[in-house]
């Protein structure tokens, strides 16, 4: 069993509403998949499907080798999951919560609970109902952290976390990726995704745009590049790649495409390159591109 | 900008989310007061049926328990007796609701935070819930009246009639406005502020019920002057149309919401003026199950109404010893008991009666453990099920808590109505008959439930709205069914309608039976369609 999770296909309407309009996603087992798109895209939706919360139109959906509607139980056992927006009992404490979330889906480590609960810098004491958002976020990470799983399924967790909180999460994650566990993880916070993840996966309106490893989603796009050369450059707009060309005398800036990046060196050579800097694009400009950044279009058209 | 800018503006938005709740709740109570007038207009035509009738509300502390003192001896007096109290307290519930639900329960939201930010002064908010509720206060007094009068009573009568009612749902309000500063939660809020009613309520029952008659005469004695309900009974509509006692009401009000906005003065937006308790650090073993948390969740409502019914059970038992004496005085008064507990001896038909509709009123307690279901649905729910636990599971772990809740409450209640009656009669007879008249409701309770179950599967959107709207209309067929002679099929409707009228019937074992197979169908049905459904969240 070499994927975690496998959706091919997937649709899921709500009346009217498409929610899913045939979206892929791939997870293999033992690697950190980060999970982009912006509000509304279907991400929770997808999530939802995978916990058997929600029932599948059509599509066929795998995860961890079982079928997440009808194995729901077996399943839930091998995997932990922490919602986007966490909801508790207002009057449990917050220990009592992990507790219970432990419990619901096998047991937890007490010794790793403890310990999470002092990097999270959590107090167990206080009531639910009194944390905030970040807070509760706190909890359901604890919870499932504290959990021995095959599977962690992470639905945007650390958007109400502060950055020394986010840190702690990072190595967590980075424990669970040596242990050779598997993490789905929602995000639209780049960076942390650009940390984290072997692979991401891209959708749009409820399909999949874009799948792959970084370098392979950069490959794709265009890498910024700016020069200074001896002589000022000349035709560099006649060749086939680049664009947004900006040349103001022995400076020049400009945006290629990595397949005609050889040739644009070749092209460059000849007038005597002094400097060069050449940034590949970062996640940022990549998800810009895809949902419609004025005056760009995408590269290349997914489906 | 003043601390009240933003009033209206927000006073508004109340009145937009409420849009359908509260004429709902207006509507309600102008048909509970029009229908019963216009049932008492024609039961009692008569002078002499009109006397008898408040010779036997004077002579009874049962009828004065329940419905206060009648005015005088007219139509329009008895409708006073037949809807005050209960009206009373319809009135003052939806006063508390509508306050909490716009303060409270927008800081537990963070809705509060939100509209806090904006241009909106620190008063605004509590301001706004205070205007509406006491603006549907004011409209109810007025639908009350129109209602009551359009029955054929005078319209003076009715008039005082409505403002008695709505000043006391006005009292409620200021005293919900209070709980929701010092209360930390909307469902605290709600419960002390109905802790409150319930005194009031209480205070007013005990000083007229304990009140000595007279030459055929009754004044209400001193607890009933520490009541809002007590004070509004003053006004005595019809009689004589005071509305002095009313003074008292505007003054409370005053002093209740001074103190509110003096408290919100002294506290910051959604915390409580009481400290929150810690909790432990790790759960308890009991707790860590599906069982273990429907309990946690169900637990504190469970005691709630079993506190309340052992109270309403002692009083049942203990009037319930002169209902003889006192029913056999009025051939009418015993006529409409006999009908309604189904006729033999008076004092079982009286205990009848009286657990016929008891068993509705704990088929509250059975619908509000519920619906719990659906406030954990919009929740954390989704993290329950991303646990290994299977949603049969979950569902069956807060309908065995209600189930097993539900006779707890049955069996308190029978108890205390049969212990209480032996301590007055000083026999112990009836007490192994008066326990079963109360246990002998759970089938029909829990056909109501498995309703409640099937709805939570089938429509869950729908769910909450649907089960409250069956409980009042099994409330009604069996309150005015025998009254106002309802056609069999309707009476039919109501599962209660099929319970066999213990003690004064025969326990009939067919109907139980046929009761408890509708709860296991409709459940079942209800589990089966909540697996195959998406949650709702």
């Amino acid at each position: 069993m070499s994927d975690a999770i496998q959706i091919i296909d997937l649709s899921k309407s709500f009346g009217d509403v498409r929610a899913l309009d045939r979206l892929d996603l791939t997870v293999r087992t033992g690697e950190v998949h980060g999970f982009l798109g912006p509000n509304g895209a279907g991400k929770s939706t997808t999530i939802r499907v995978l916990l058997g919360l929600l029932r599948r139109d059509s599509g066929t959906v795998r995860l961890l080798g079982g079928d997440p509607w009808k194995d729901a139980v077996a399943l839930h056992r091998h995997l932990a999951y922490v919602p986007g927006e966490v909801n508790l009992w207002g009057n449990l404490s917050g220990g009592e919560a992990i507790d219970l979330l432990g419990a619901l889906r096998g047991g937890l480590d007490r010794a790793r609970r403890d310990e999470l609960l002092d990097r999270f810098r959590l107090d167990p004491t206080k009531r639910c109902r009194t944390y905030s958002k970040g807070n509760r976020q706190k909890v359901a990470l604890v919870a499932a952290f504290a959990s021995d799983v095959d599977l962690y399924v992470l639905d945007e967790p650390t958007s109400g976390l502060d950055p020394l909180m986010e840190s702690v999460f990072q190595d967590c994650v980075a424990e669970v990726r040596r242990k050779g566990g598997t993490v789905l993880l929602s995000s639209h916070i780049l960076a942390e995704v650009e940390k984290l993840c072997d692979r991401v996966s891209i959708i749009r309106d409820g399909y999949t745009v874009e799948s792959g490893t970084l370098d392979e989603l950069r490959h794709l796009t265009r890498t910024a590049v700016t020069v200074e050369t001896e002589r000022p450059v000349t035709g560099l707009d006649g060749l086939a790649g680049v664009h947004g060309l900006r040349a103001d005398g022995t400076a020049a800036s400009f945006e290629v495409e990595a397949a005609a990046m050889a040739e644009v060196h070749r092209h460059l050579a000849g007038f005597g390159v002094r400097a060069l800097t050449s940034n590949p694009p970062t996640l940022e400009e990549l998800f810009m591109r895809h949902y419609g950044e004025p005056g760009r279009e995408p590269v290349e058209a997914a489906r | 900008m003043s601390t009240f800018t933003g009033t209206l503006r927000l006073a508004r938005l109340a009145l937009r989310r409420d849009r359908v709740r509260l004429p709902l709740w207006l509507l309600g109570l102008t048909a509970v007061a029009g229908v019963s007038a216009s049932s008492v207009a024609g039961l009692y035509t008569s002078e002499r049926e009109q006397a008898a009738y408040a010779r036997t509300n004077i002579t009874s502390a049962v009828s004065r328990v329940f419905n206060g003192i009648i005015p005088e001896a007219s139509a329009g007096g008895i409708v006073v007796a037949e809807t005050f109290s209960i009206l009373a307290v319809l009135a003052a519930l939806m006063s508390i609701l509508a306050v909490v639900r716009h303060t409270r329960q927008n800081e537990e939201t963070g809705r509060a935070e939100m509209i806090g930010s904006a241009v909106v002064g620190r008063h605004a908010g509590l301001t706004a819930a205070l205007l509406v509720a006491l603006g549907a206060d004011a409209l109810l007094a007025a639908l009350l009246a129109a209602g009551t009068a359009a029955a054929g009573v005078p319209l003076a009568g009715s008039l005082v009639l409505g403002a008695a009612v709505g000043a006391t749902g006005a009292v409620f309000a200021g005293v919900a406005a209070v709980t929701a500063q010092i209360a930390e939660s909307a469902r605290a809020a709600n419960g002390t502020a109905a802790a409150v009613l319930g005194l009031a309520f209480l205070l007013r029952a005990a000083g007229d019920g304990l009140a000595p008659v007279e030459d055929g005469s009754v004044t209400s004695l001193w607890p009933s002057w520490l009541s809002p309900i007590g004070w509004a009974q003053r006004v005595r509509p019809f009689a004589a149309d005071d509305l002095w006692p009313l003074a008292m009401h505007a003054v409370l009000l005053a002093v209740l919401v001074r103190a509110a906005f003096a408290l919100t003065d002294h506290r910051d937006v959604g915390t409580g003026m009481l400290p929150v308790r810690r909790g432990p650090a790790t759960a308890a073993r009991s707790l860590l199950g599906p069982l273990g948390l429907a309990w946690r969740l169900q637990r504190g409502v469970l005691y709630g109404w079993a506190a309340g019914m052992l109270v309403m059970g002692l009083a049942l038992g203990a009037v319930g010893a002169e209902a003889e004496e006192v029913l056999g005085s009025s051939a009418e008064l015993a006529d409409v008991v006999g009908r309604l507990g189904g006729g033999g001896d008076l004092v079982d038909a009286f205990f009848a009666a009286m657990m016929g509709l008891t068993g509705v009123i704990i088929a509250g307690y059975t619908v509000q453990a519920l619906l719990r279901m659906r406030a954990e649905e919009t929740g954390p729910l989704e993290a329950v099920l991303a646990g290994a636990v299977s949603r049969p599971r979950w569902m069956l772990a807060h309908i065995t808590c209600a189930v097993l809740g539900t006779a707890a409450v049955l069996l308190v209640t029978g108890l205390a109505n049969a212990l209480a009656y032996a301590a007055a009669a000083g026999s112990l007879d009836r007490v192994g008959a008066l326990t079963g008249a109360a246990l002998v409701q759970l089938p029909a309770t829990l056909s109501l439930a498995g309703f409640v179950v099937a709805m939570i599967g089938l429509l869950p959107d729908r769910s909450v709205a649907i089960s409250w709207a069956a409980l009042g209309i099994c409330l009604l067929i069996g309150q005015l069914g025998p009254i106002l002679e309802l056609p069999q099929w309707v009476t039919n409707l109501s599962p209660f309608s099929h319970t066999p009228s213990l003690p004064a019937a025969d326990l009939a074992l067919l109907p139980i039976t046929v009761l408890a197979a509708a709860a296991l169908v409709l459940t079942a049905a209800g589990l089966t369609a909540f697996r195959r459904r998406d949650l709702a969240f």
